[in-house]
């Protein structure tokens, strides 16, 4: 039989997922089940739950970590985003607005962590001038903190990755749905908790997930913010590769990577069953 | 002003919009004292080029834009100051009006369900309505489920099963293909007639609304230049816009003397309102010209202008001759003239013909 000439056509994107995404997990699935030398074991995923074990508490702070910059950030990104779609379509301030926020959900967190530390931190500037005029600051020590600082810097690109992915949804609500629910005798409330809202609402649901999931594996921002401990975990994995005290212990990073996999996989089941609901109207 | 009254005329509501004015950012006058009156029960449309106003007039008349002047009045009552949700306004707007995540019966429910209907009620107008529109089997689809066709159907039956005190669509038909469109127009004229309510229907197509209203307001830049039957637009134009945008007409230079116009070598009496003795240029159909074949004697006896045929076209029910004058009677000299569908085949690119007026009554406009 000859080979069918769709599979050329997707075989790009084969080639593109064996190796970013199948390889990569294979080798985490394995390493996290093998010892030093390749030997199966089940001593690395027993080691994330140990007594001294770091590891709980820091999965613990991921996921509040992710789920209330995913919330906060979904709720204040969907606004904005509405009052984005409000301004004029082809105007030049919603074009700037949409083109920033590509750029700050990509790089934001890292450029604002920077920018927090020359502000805040023992030596930054509003810092340094508060003390010059008599004023303590008190420690700044709140900057490094995963529930403090480290959340208020998540935002930062959270809310833009909102604002984006969310824009097209609120951007395919038609004006006559409004004047319909109007005319039908309506009031704003009618149109919101009975049109727009259950309208949105998948996509909106989609997004927040989306927010999770990247909250959630983000490491440059606060691996550019915390230097000291390793509060959540990708820090922790990136850890298992550079300590000393847990030297030969590299599969145990893997261990975790497989624990975080499990999260998302956790997160992807929801999305998917919810998307099976909203599937039986949506138009695609 | 008396309107034909319709069959249902005593279930309707009177509607008066007087000297309304619609002023948009940039100064555009969209609505310049427009003024409309249309009697219970009546349906009526509102043609006219893109940008005249006629979205705007409707959007007016159910309180989805403020007026900057006049007055609205729905059954007697003064409603210009009254928000849409309170106005009971039957709206179909032109396509994407249906809410996506409800089905067909759930669109059509919305309005009983705002207005506290309980659930049997409901359910029994929605099945009525559905079945009035012809989609009864359809009532458990989404939106896109259907076609543009059946979803414009749906937006009627949810519109009317509020029992709206005007129904108002605004260019309702304008997103579909040419076959279910005139079947669509049809079932509107059908559906109006059997409720009874009175409507504003708004579309750029005369054809369609020659075809469906009681009565025909033609707009320009604004305001209303004349409202008529569709015959009286046709037969009598009050003002050269109306002459020229109801109906394809020819424009043929022409001496006026006496209310008559001698136009290619024959006479043509004027309609009231005409340009006075002199030159002018005289509106005719395609249907007041008479052509003939040279040589066959016909065209009246009395002669007419030679011209020359550039294309003959068959058109179903008639056919179309455009022919080229010889003299420079015609403005940009091409004259359509419609003959029956049997006689297209009498003429060939090329002939040569002789076109003579009918006679039938026309507009003539100052030369200038
Ligand atoms: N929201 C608006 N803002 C500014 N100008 C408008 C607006 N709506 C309509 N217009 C202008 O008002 C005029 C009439 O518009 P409209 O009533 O939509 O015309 P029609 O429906 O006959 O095509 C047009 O010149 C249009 O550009
Ligand atoms: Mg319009």
């Amino acid at each position: 039989m000859r080979p069918s000439g769709a599979l050329v056509g997707v075989a790009p994107f084969f080639v593109y997922t064996t190796v970013f995404l199948l390889i990569p997990t294979i080798v985490v699935v394995v390493g996290a089940f093998a010892d030093g030398s390749g030997r199966p074991t089940l001593d690395n995923v027993a080691a994330l739950g140990g007594a001294n074990s770091s590891f709980l508490p820091a999965l613990q702070h991921s996921v509040v970590l992710s789920l209330v910059t995913a919330l906060a950030g979904a709720v204040i990104g969907a606004v904005l985003a509405y009052a984005v779609s409000t301004a004029r379509p082809d105007g030049l301030l919603k074009r700037f607005i949409t083109s920033l926020c590509g750029v700050l959900a990509q790089f934001g967190g890292v450029a604002l962590a920077f920018a927090f530390m020359a502000t805040f931190s023992i030596q930054g500037f509003l810092t340094v001038w508060l003390n010059s005029l008599g004023l303590d600051t008190g420690s700044s020590i709140w900057l490094y903190q995963w529930d403090k600082g480290l959340m208020l810097v998540y935002l930062y690109f959270q809310i833009p990755l909102m604002l984006i992915v969310f824009l097209p949804a609120v951007e395919g609500i038609k004006p006559q749905w409004r004047e319909a629910t109007e005319t039908l005798g309506g009031t704003t409330w009618t149109y919101w908790t009975k049109v727009a809202g259950p309208i949105l609402l998948p996509s909106f649901i989609g997004a927040t997930l989306l927010l999770f999931t990247n909250a959630f594996s983000a490491y440059a921002t606060a691996a550019a913010l915390i230097s000291q401990a390793s509060p959540i975990v990708p820090l922790q994995i990136a850890g298992t590769f550079t300590s000393e005290v847990i030297l030969g212990q590299e599969n145990v990073g893997k261990a975790m990577a497989l624990a975080m996999v499990v999260v998302v996989a956790l997160v992807m089941w929801v999305y998917a069953a919810l998307d099976k609901r909203a599937s039986r109207w949506l138009v695609r | 002003m008396t309107a034909t009254p319709s069959p249902a005329a005593s279930r309707g509501t009177e509607v008066r919009l007087t000297d309304l004015t619609r002023v948009y950012a940039g100064n555009v006058r969209a609505l310049d004292g427009f003024t409309l009156h249309i009697a219970p029960g009546e349906f009526v449309a509102l043609l006219g080029p893109s940008g005249c106003g006629k979205t705007t007039a409707l959007r007016l008349l159910a309180g989805l834009e403020d007026a900057d002047g006049g007055t609205i009045e729905v059954g007697g009552r003064d409603v210009t100051n009254v928000p849409t949700s309170k106005r009971d306004m039957g709206m179909v707007f032109q396509a994407y009006s249906l809410f996506p995540h409800m089905t067909a019966r759930q669109n059509v429910e919305f309005g009983l369900q705002l207005r506290k209907q309980d659930k049997a009620t409901r359910h029994g107008r929605a099945a009525d309505m559905l079945d009035l529109v012809g989609l009864s089997k359809q009532a458990d689809r989404y939106a896109h489920q259907m076609s543009g066709g059946q979803q414009q159907r749906v937006a009627l039956a949810r519109a009317l099963a509020i029992e709206p005190q005007v129904l108002l669509l605004d260019e309702p038909l304008s997103a579909l293909d040419a076959k279910v469109r005139s079947q669509l127009r049809d079932e509107i004229r059908r559906i109006q007639l059997e409720v009874g309510t009175t409507t504003l229907f708004v579309t750029h197509d005369q054809e369609e609304a020659l075809a469906v209203a009681d009565r025909v307001g033609v707009m320009n830049a604004g305001r209303l230049e004349q409202l008529a039957s569709p015959a009286q637009l046709y037969k009598n134009p009050a003002t050269p816009f109306v002459a020229d945008f109801v109906g394809l007409t020819n424009r043929l230079h022409c001496r006026v003397a006496g209310g008559v116009a001698q136009v290619l070598g024959g006479a043509v009496p004027l309609l009231a309102g005409s340009a006075g003795d002199g030159l002018a240029i005289v509106l005719v159909r395609p249907e007041g010209v008479t052509i003939a074949p040279v040589g066959s004697g016909g065209s009246g006896g009395a002669g007419g202008a030679a011209a020359t045929v550039v294309s003959a076209s068959f058109l179903g029910a008639s056919g179309k001759i455009v022919a080229r004058l010889e003299s420079s009677e015609g403005v940009g000299d091409l004259v359509s003239v419609q003959v029956d569908n049997t006689d297209v085949t009498a003429y060939a690119p090329g002939q040569r013909v002789l076109l003579a007026p009918r006679g039938d009554a026309a507009l003539a406009v100052s030369a200038t």
